[in-house]
This record gives C-alpha cells, structure tokens and sequence, in this order.
C-alpha cells in the first residue's frame, strides 16, 4: 500500500514539451511512472518520445484515462494550470514549479477546497510525490529511494527529503510513500493531511516528518499526532539558529515577530510525543531505532 | 520586498486613498525646498525598512525652515536598528483627533487573507494585542470571493469605529484591501490611520511588504528593488541570482537547496561554530554557479573556511566534483575548503576529487565531520567559545 499514489497513477503533465517537463517527465516515466500524457496548446497531435500530446488536460484525460497531472509551467502560469487540470477532475495535481505568488497559492486552495473538493493539489515548489518501485511524480531520484515500507516520509524541504531517503536506504529501511509538500506559505496538501493518510496506509508503521521554520504548519501537525496518530513520528526541523526577519531560501521560511521558531516547533512535536532530531542524521538515527522496535 | 513608506504612500494615492501631501529629500537644502513649497509645518520623516522610527528620534515637526533644516540635518545619517537614514519624506503636517490600526496579511494557517482593526493605532499592534486582544477586530477573506463594501462595514462597527466616520473608513479598508491585493503584497498596515477634527479619514503610515514571487506582473517592483538596502555581500549575491543570507560568523556555508543549506547553517553552529552566511545554490552545482559561490563568499573578509555541502539527487555525484574542481581553478580561494558529497554516484565523485584535495582542499564522509573541520579550519573565530 502507499498514499495517493502507486503502480496505477496515470499521469498527464502540463509543460512536458519544455525542457524541465521533458527531462523529469521522461526520467518518472524511465522509473516505471505510468506516463500517458503531455499537454500544450500549440504542440496538440505531436508527441515528447512517444508521449501523445493534447491541447488540454481534459482531452488527455480523456484519451488515456490519466488521474493525475504533474505541472512543470512557468509559474505566471500555474493558477490557469492548475484550474484547467482541476476542472478535468484530476485526482491530484502536482505542482513542482517554484517561484508561485502567495495570492495565486491562497485563491488556488480556497477555489479548490470549494469547487474542486475531490482535487488534491500537491505543492506549489514542491519535489513531487514518490511511492518507491511504482510510481514517481516529480524530481526526486527515484533509486535513493528504497521500497516497500515500512516508513512514510512528508516533507516540507526537498534536498532534506532526499538526505532522509537516501540515510533510510543506506540502512536497509524501506519507504511506503515520500511526499515532498513544499515550502511556500500555502501548500496545497498540508503536514496533517499526509500523517492522515500514512496513519489510515496498513503499510505504513512509522512516519518521518521534516519541517523548518516559519508559520504554524509544524506545531498544528504537532496536535494531531498527539490527538490522531497512533504510529511513531521521528521529526527534524531546519533553521533553529536562522536569525528572525530572513528569508532563507523558500519563501515560507521566515522567523517573524518571534512566532515559527525552530525551537518552539521541535517542542510542540516533542511534547506530542514525536522522536525530535537535532540534525538530519540523528532524525534518521531515531527512525532506525524506532523501526528496529517495531 | 519592503517599501519605504513614501512609496507605500504613493502607490495609495494612486487608488485614491487620502494621504498626506509630501515630497522626498536626500538632503537638508531639499528638505527645506520641499517644505518651502508643501507650506508649514510640516513633519521630517526618516525612510528606513524597519519599524520604532519615531522613538529613534527619525520623525520630526517642524513649524519653520530653520527648524526644517536642524530636523532633516539630524535626522540623516541616523542609524535605526542599523538602517542608516539615507532619505527624508517631507510632509505636510496633519491634525491627529484619533489614531486607528489597520492591516492586511496573508494568514497562513487559516489560508486566508486576515484584515485586522483597531481604534488603538499609533502604538505597536504587538502591544495592543497582548493587554486588550479584543480591541482588534479580524476579519478572514477568502481570496475567492474579496471583500465587499458591506463586509467592510460589518467590520468597522465590531472594531468600533465612531459612527461620523464609519462609512469613510469602511471605504479606505475595501479600497485598501484592492491595492493589497493588486500589489501581491504580504502586508499592508497603516499605523495609524488618523481621524483629523474635521472628520476626515486619512492614511499617515505605510508599511507594505511585497511578495519577490509576483515581480513578473509588476513592472513597478524593479523600482522598489533598486532601493532595496542590503549589506554588500548580500548585494554581490543578489546580483548573481544566489540565494544568499548574510550572517556574522566566519565558516562560508554553500549548499544545495534551501533546506539543507539552513540545516548545514544548524550543524556548524551545533558544533560549536558561527556561519557566515546561509548560501543556497539550488539543485544543480555547475562550475559557473559554484564559481559565483565561492567568490561571493571569498569576498567576505570574515570568513575563515568554507563548508560545502552536497547532496546529489538527480545531480551525480562526478557532476558535482567537476563543478567543484573546475571553480576552484577559476577563482583564487583564500580559505580552506571542506567539502561533504554524498548521494547519487557521490562514490565517483569523491573518487574525482581525491587527487585534488590538500590542505587547501579537504573531504570529509558525513555532513557532522565536515562540519566539525570546517569550525577547527575556521580557528579562534567568534563561536569558538559556545560549548
């Protein structure tokens, strides 16, 4: 079992004729990705190395029969992207483009949560989505990442997400999903909506979490593990020693008016009984421990 | 992206908003010129991006020119919470019956925008908020549907706003809320926004922060980043489109992505070290972009040793040792590196950078052990006394 997606996630992407879309679209599709479909409105009836390409999502869907659509535009473009694949009724929309304004990313959430609701947007600025040996969304290099369970990974950080996959590899433990959901200040799919699915997944025993400073989003997944959650959490948190006021790299990761502090995170997850990490490597030596225990 | 609040100021009037009269000075002499033709008094305001202006002494009035120009004289080379005033806005002196709050910020846990008021403006929204929360009033706006006039109104009478002036405010706040959102901005406060005793609404502040990610609508943004202050190294990287955090440490940090590179800044403080900047590179590390790193980081005079930490994903490991090979041939480094490579083919690429490593050059297996070396190269820097 995995979370939102596995061996039989066809996937359409939206930008695969540009040269970011290609090169990962074609990489997920070499990992075993079931790639049906790209889409631009200018190449219809041209394919990408036998990939069919359609003017819209919703007739690539409904050529291939894909559920899922991973987006590689430009970010000026992603609010209409992302709407045109909604309204073809993609299951998830995967957005890995960067550079997102904060107001497209709040419109998009609020216009699916209420016209869309079967929609789950993944991302914007995120890594993708990968469920190890069948199906990988994205741009995380699928063979750091060993399958079949029995830990789950969501992550706010993408290179960290990728040093968390490659440290479980390295010692032997396998991983049922990787969900990367990005680090701008309004992901589509949040912390608590992933600790739900992997503790709902019967393959999925333990859940590694990686987050950083800035928002709220850690102490909330912080309340529902203590409320919800019955598997074990080791958690890692980046930027303790960030000075408040910089943005450091993403755009959600800012210490403002003293409020989502590296500290007052690792304390809030502590406190709900998660295995806090001062660093990468200790974080991955918890879950060794905590998956020797199982 | 923050403004100064003159061109917070302007970008209101251009939606009609009701803001003082004003110009800007660099100088005493066109502080005095301003004033000569705005007509007195008028209030010397220092423009700096940060807040506690008025107790540092940067916001004065003036009821002469003499005094025009011992305000704008004092005023200029202040240092602010080391903003040093560069620029006065010269204003024309309003008549303050009543001091309101008003903002609009994204909030992010509610996934919404948040409108908060207050008829106690004038202090920091901080204060107010910790002795009496219930005297701001928050709405939530879902970006979908906006803020309507009547919402507006709603608001205004659960902040309490005196009735003479409840539908002008209501107005200043729909408007206000367009701009927001026109502009992308993060924030957009006005502190106060002031009733004079004539009853007039009027917008005497502005602190607007914009989101860098919406430049591509915005041909006004290239503006507000040409009056950016950052320090020099910051400006350096900037201009090589790095993404770079000056610190005041002495180990250079370089990594690849946001995350890791934050999590190194971590590590070389946990053992005991003080970075000198987070550097992320992003996640190729091409000779040209490691390049552009190193002598970023080379220029700054307080660094000591250079961490370099490098986790390949898509990116193989012997792409990563060329770059990092190739660089330092390019650009002369005067303090030693270490570097820590692992992930995809990281086995090929230490293999690669082997016959290159010397005392200048080092490699160390784990992201910890590098960073243990890197705080010993650094030497008795600053953090060489924290346990």
């Amino acid at each position: 079992m995995s979370i939102f997606v596995d061996e039989n996630t066809r996937v359409v992407y939206q930008g695969l004729t540009g040269s970011q879309g290609r090169y990962y679209g074609l990489l997920n599709r070499d990992y075993g990705t079931k790639v049906v479909a790209g889409t631009n409105p200018r190449k219809a009836g041209t394919d990408v190395d036998g990939v069919p390409i359609f003017a819209t999502v919703a007739e690539a869907a409904a050529a291939t029969g894909a559920t899922a659509s991973c987006v590689f535009i430009p970010a000026p473009g992603v609010r209409g992207a992302v709407l045109e694949a909604a309204e073809a009724q993609m299951e998830l929309v995967v957005v890995i483009t960067e550079g997102v304004p904060a107001h497209d990313e709040a419109f998009l959430f609020n216009k699916l949560r209420r016209d869309h609701p079967t929609v789950r947007l993944l991302g914007p600025n995120c890594p993708g989505i990968i469920t190890p040996g069948q199906c990988n969304i994205g741009i995380t290099a699928g063979h750091i990442a060993k399958p079949g369970g029995p830990v789950g990974i969501v992550s706010r950080s993408g290179t960290l997400t990728y040093q968390a996959l490659y440290e479980l590899q390295q010692q032997g433990i396998g991983v049922t999903t990787c969900v990367g959901i990005g680090g701008d200040p309004v992901p589509g799919t949040s912390f608590i909506d992933c600790l739900a699915a992997f503790e709902a997944d019967p393959e999925t025993r333990a859940v590694m979490m990686i987050g950083e400073i800035g928002g709220s989003a850690e102490e909330e997944a912080a309340e529902f593990i203590a409320e919800h959650m019955t598997k074990p959490v080791a958690a890692y948190i980046a930027g303790v020693t960030a000075p408040p006021g910089k943005k450091m790299g993403h755009a959600g990761a800012i210490v403002s008016g003293g409020k989502g502090t590296a500290a007052a995170k690792m304390e809030a997850l502590a406190a709900a009984g998660a295995r806090v990490g001062q660093n990468p490597t200790e974080a991955g030596d918890l879950m060794v421990e905590i998956v020797a225990g199982l | 992206m923050d403004l100064f609040e003159h061109q917070g100021k302007e970008l209101f009037a251009r939606y009609g908003l009701p803001v003082p009269s004003g110009e800007v000075a660099l100088s005493p002499s066109e502080a005095v010129a301003a004033a000569t033709r705005l007509g007195l008094p008028v209030v010397v305001k220092a423009q700096v991006h940060t807040g506690g202006r008025g107790k540092a002494g940067g916001v004065k009035l003036a009821g002469d020119l003499d005094a025009v120009r011992g305000h704008a004289s004092d005023i200029l080379s202040l240092d602010i919470s080391g903003h040093i005033v560069r620029r006065l806005w010269i204003e024309q002196a309003s008549d303050i019956a009543e001091e309101y709050y008003a903002s609009f910020t994204l909030d992010r846990s509610a996934r919404k925008h948040l409108g908060m008021l207050s008829v106690e403006g004038g202090v920091e929204i901080e204060t107010v908020a910790a002795r009496d929360p219930e005297a701001i009033a928050r709405i939530h706006i879902d970006p979908v549907d906006g803020l309507s006039r009547q919402a507006c109104r709603q608001w205004v009478q659960a902040a309490r706003i005196p009735e003479a002036v409840a539908e002008a405010v209501a107005g200043v706040l729909e408007t206000l809320y367009r701009a927001y959102v026109d502009a992308d901005a993060d924030l957009v406060e006005v502190n106060p926004l002031i009733v004079t005793s004539a009853d007039e609404v009027v917008l005497l502040d502005s602190k607007i922060t914009l989101d860098g990610n919406s430049t591509f609508r915005h041909d006004d943004y290239a503006s507000y980043d040409a009056t950016q202050t950052r320090d020099e190294r910051e400006q350096a990287a900037h201009a090589k489109g790095l993404q770079y955090v000056g610190l005041d440490g002495s180990v250079g940090v370089i990594a690849n992505g946001a995350g890791l590179a934050m999590s190194t800044v971590d590590v070389v403080n946990q053992v005991g070290g003080r970075p000198a900047n987070f550097l992320d590179i992003g996640g190729g590390a091409n000779a040209e972009v490691m390049s552009n790193a190193l002598e970023v980081i080379n220029n700054d005079p307080a660094v000591r040793s250079i961490l370099i930490n490098i986790f390949g994903g898509i990116t193989r490991g012997e792409e990563i040792a060329n770059g990092i090979i190739e660089a330092t041939g390019r650009v002369e480094i005067d303090s030693p590196i270490v570097i820590r490579l692992d992930g995809t083919n990281a086995a090929e690429g230490r293999e690669l950078l082997e016959p290159h490593l010397s005392d200048a050059l080092r490699m160390e297996p784990t992201m910890l052990d590098a960073a243990r070396r890197a705080v010993e190269l650094a030497g008795a820097g600053p953090g060489q006394d924290l346990p």
